[in-house]
């Protein structure tokens, strides 16, 4: 089969390569028609993430046709369109029974500092993503789900992760009636988690940002407030100013390892790997929530430590909450929502790659080139 | 304006810089009734009990439908590392780049370590770097040798915008952009000094 394959920091190509086979009796092969890249791909592509070995294919934001199905697999037939979470999740163990189903146990050998995900380095369990003609689906009983007919395709693949973890970043800020929410970074995930705050109730949303047309779709879409932090010399002060000087209520990160705002902080973690991504952003939550107020971490970052200002937060009282998305269990009631018009996930798409180009996709998303926002993955396209 | 906290600051003048530094909270620039006319779908999750992660742990062993209490264990073709801080290999695993060469004998030895230890993901990054090089050797010997013009997909500058995209625009991430080139040309050039001289010694040697 074709499959988009990692040769070292910055280096991607789409290659030939042995198609999956069926490792376990309830895993499902599945015939990928749409993947997406992820800005947490790009931690892996910029050489980041421990245990990112050449040869591996990413990709854990997909959809597809089950072609193949294990022994064991009830629910699933071949043919079926489904979409999958990002997360692999055995769906019986400690983590999963209690609806923290990313943090499965039974999945990834590696670690147990990460749950189990698809082509997200061996650190996440070793496992091979949808960015290919195929990819091998353990669990099939309990992790794909069928694809509603109403639903479009890609509003079907940004649900697999970005969406989801927009909407349940905006769940960990504890949003109340009136509460002022400010998200850092107006990628994929930042424009959901701020589409996803006004659901909540909050009475303001303000996104931050440097890239012009992310920060117009912050106010298109997500109908935010929005501020360009390069304008501002120290964006803390500004935020601190436009929130009477108090600060706000809780601050999303929608950002993670790959921050910009402090080239120091930036050259350190995301280009020299001093540390386990530059917590740019975090830092800045930390910094312009108010005392008492809740950090919702939604970015991503590697597993050696950080330079986090842990004083600040906890002088401040703050309420750190994270964790990354059991998809699965943000479905039904965000299925409801794509519904109704209340989220929009497939508004973040800008981008649609051929697999065949899939280096030039990873390029043009890392590099910010041409207004992109969510770049696609299109196996078979030419 | 509206002030959540109801009448009882009613007094207290928002424009007034001392407001906030009273018990009042800042006033809000529209009323819940506006929010809701502007906002598609405005406080349709206000209640916590319709937020899918409320309560965050919340037992339910039939949630996710699996039936098993504990899944089948999927073969071990190959020697598989794991983790010391699980008690057995877990009972699925990926099968994706199994460990060789050098770089699999720098992860082996790093799987020694717990989690909790710097040595183990430093050691891991390390590996990561030295299978590169191992596998671009290799694709030298293949059909398909290693090329990073198209691999780092540069090309895309011309088609998308390079030069637009990130000048005159402010964007922070530009100056260190440069860097980019850096990191992935050393190891190439460092990889081809190395390979010169240890030709250039190897035929003095013969000679």
């Amino acid at each position: 089969m074709r499959a988009m394959v990692y040769r070292g920091p910055y280096r991607v190509r789409a290659e030939e390569k042995d198609s999956p086979r069926i490792e376990h009796p309830n895993d499902a092969i599945v015939r990928v028609t749409l993947a997406a890249i992820c800005g947490s791909d790009l931690h892996l592509y910029h050489g980041a993430i421990p245990d990112t070995r050449p040869g591996t294919t990413f990709g854990h934001e997909f959809i597809g046709v089950v072609d193949q199905v294990g022994p064991s697999v009830e629910k699933l037939r071949v043919g079926d369109r489904v979409m999958v979470p990002f997360n692999i999740f055995c769906g019986s163990c400690f983590y999963c029974a209690r609806g923290l189903q990313s943090n499965c146990h039974n999945v990834n050998a590696n670690a147990t500092a990460v749950g189990g995900i698809y082509g997200y380095s061996h650190t996440a369990g070793g496992y091979d993503g949808g960015q290919a003609e195929y990819v091998r689906v353990p669990f099939a009983d309990v992790g794909p789900a069928v694809i509603p007919d109403w639903m479009h395709d890609e509003d079907a693949v940004v649900l697999t992760d970005a969406a989801a973890t927009g909407y349940f970043g905006a769940q960990l800020a504890d949003v109340v009636e009136g509460d002022v929410v400010v998200v850092l970074g107006a990628g994929p995930v930042g424009l959901l988690a701020a589409q996803s705050a006004w659901l909540m109730g909050a009475g303001r949303v303000i996104v931050v940002d440097q890239l012009p047309e992310r920060l117009e779709k912050a106010r298109t879409m997500a109908h935010a407030e929005t501020v360009d932090f390069t304008e501002h010399d120290d964006v803390v002060v500004h935020l601190k100013r436009i929130t009477g000087f108090l600060g706000a209520d809780s601050v999303i990160d929608a950002v993670g390892a790959e921050a910009d705002g402090n080239f120091l902080q930036h050259v350190a973690g995301a280009k020299l790997k001093l540390q386990g991504g530059s917590p740019i952003a975090l830092n800045w939550a930390i910094d312009a929530v108010r005392k008492g107020g809740t950090i919702s971490v939604m970015g991503a970052y590697g597993p050696v430590p950080n330079a986090v200002k842990f004083g600040d937060a906890m002088n401040k009282g703050l309420t750190l909450r994270m964790n990354q998305t059991p998809v699965k269990r943000q479905w039904p009631r965000m299925f409801e929502h794509v519904r109704n018009g209340h989220l929009t996930p497939r508004e973040v798409v800008t981008h649609r790659f051929p697999l065949e180009h899939v280096a030039e996709g990873y390029h043009v998303f890392s590099s910010k080139l041409d207004g992109c926002i969510k770049p696609l993955v299109v196996p078979g396209a030419s | 304006m509206t002030a959540p906290e109801g009448d009882r600051l009613d007094h207290l003048d928002p424009e007034d810089p001392a407001y906030t530094y009273t018990a009042a909270k800042p006033p809000l620039p529209e009323t819940p009734e506006q929010l809701r006319a502007r906002i598609p779908g405005w406080g349709v999750d206000l209640d916590p009990a319709d937020r899918p992660a409320f309560p965050r742990e919340r037992f339910d062993p039939d949630l996710n439908g699996a039936h098993w209490e504990f899944p089948e264990r999927q073969p071990e073709r190959l020697p598989r590392e794991r983790s010391i801080e699980h008690a057995f290999l877990t009972p699925v695993f990926g099968t994706a780049t199994p460990l060789k060469g050098v770089s699999g004998a720098v992860r082996r030895y790093a799987y020694r370590y717990g989690e909790a230890r710097t040595a183990h993901w430093l050691l891991l990054i390390a590996a990561d770097r030295v299978d590169s090089v191992e596998e671009t050797v290799r694709s030298f010997a293949s059909r398909h040798p290693d090329d990073p013009v198209t691999e780092t997909g540069v090309l895309a500058e011309a088609t998308h915008g390079g030069l637009r995209s990130r000048f005159g625009r402010g964007r922070a991430d530009v100056h260190h952009q440069v860097l980019d080139p850096v990191v992935v040309a050393a190891p190439w050039v460092v990889g081809g000094v190395v390979g010169y001289r240890a030709l250039r010694a190897l035929v003095r040697r013969v000679r």
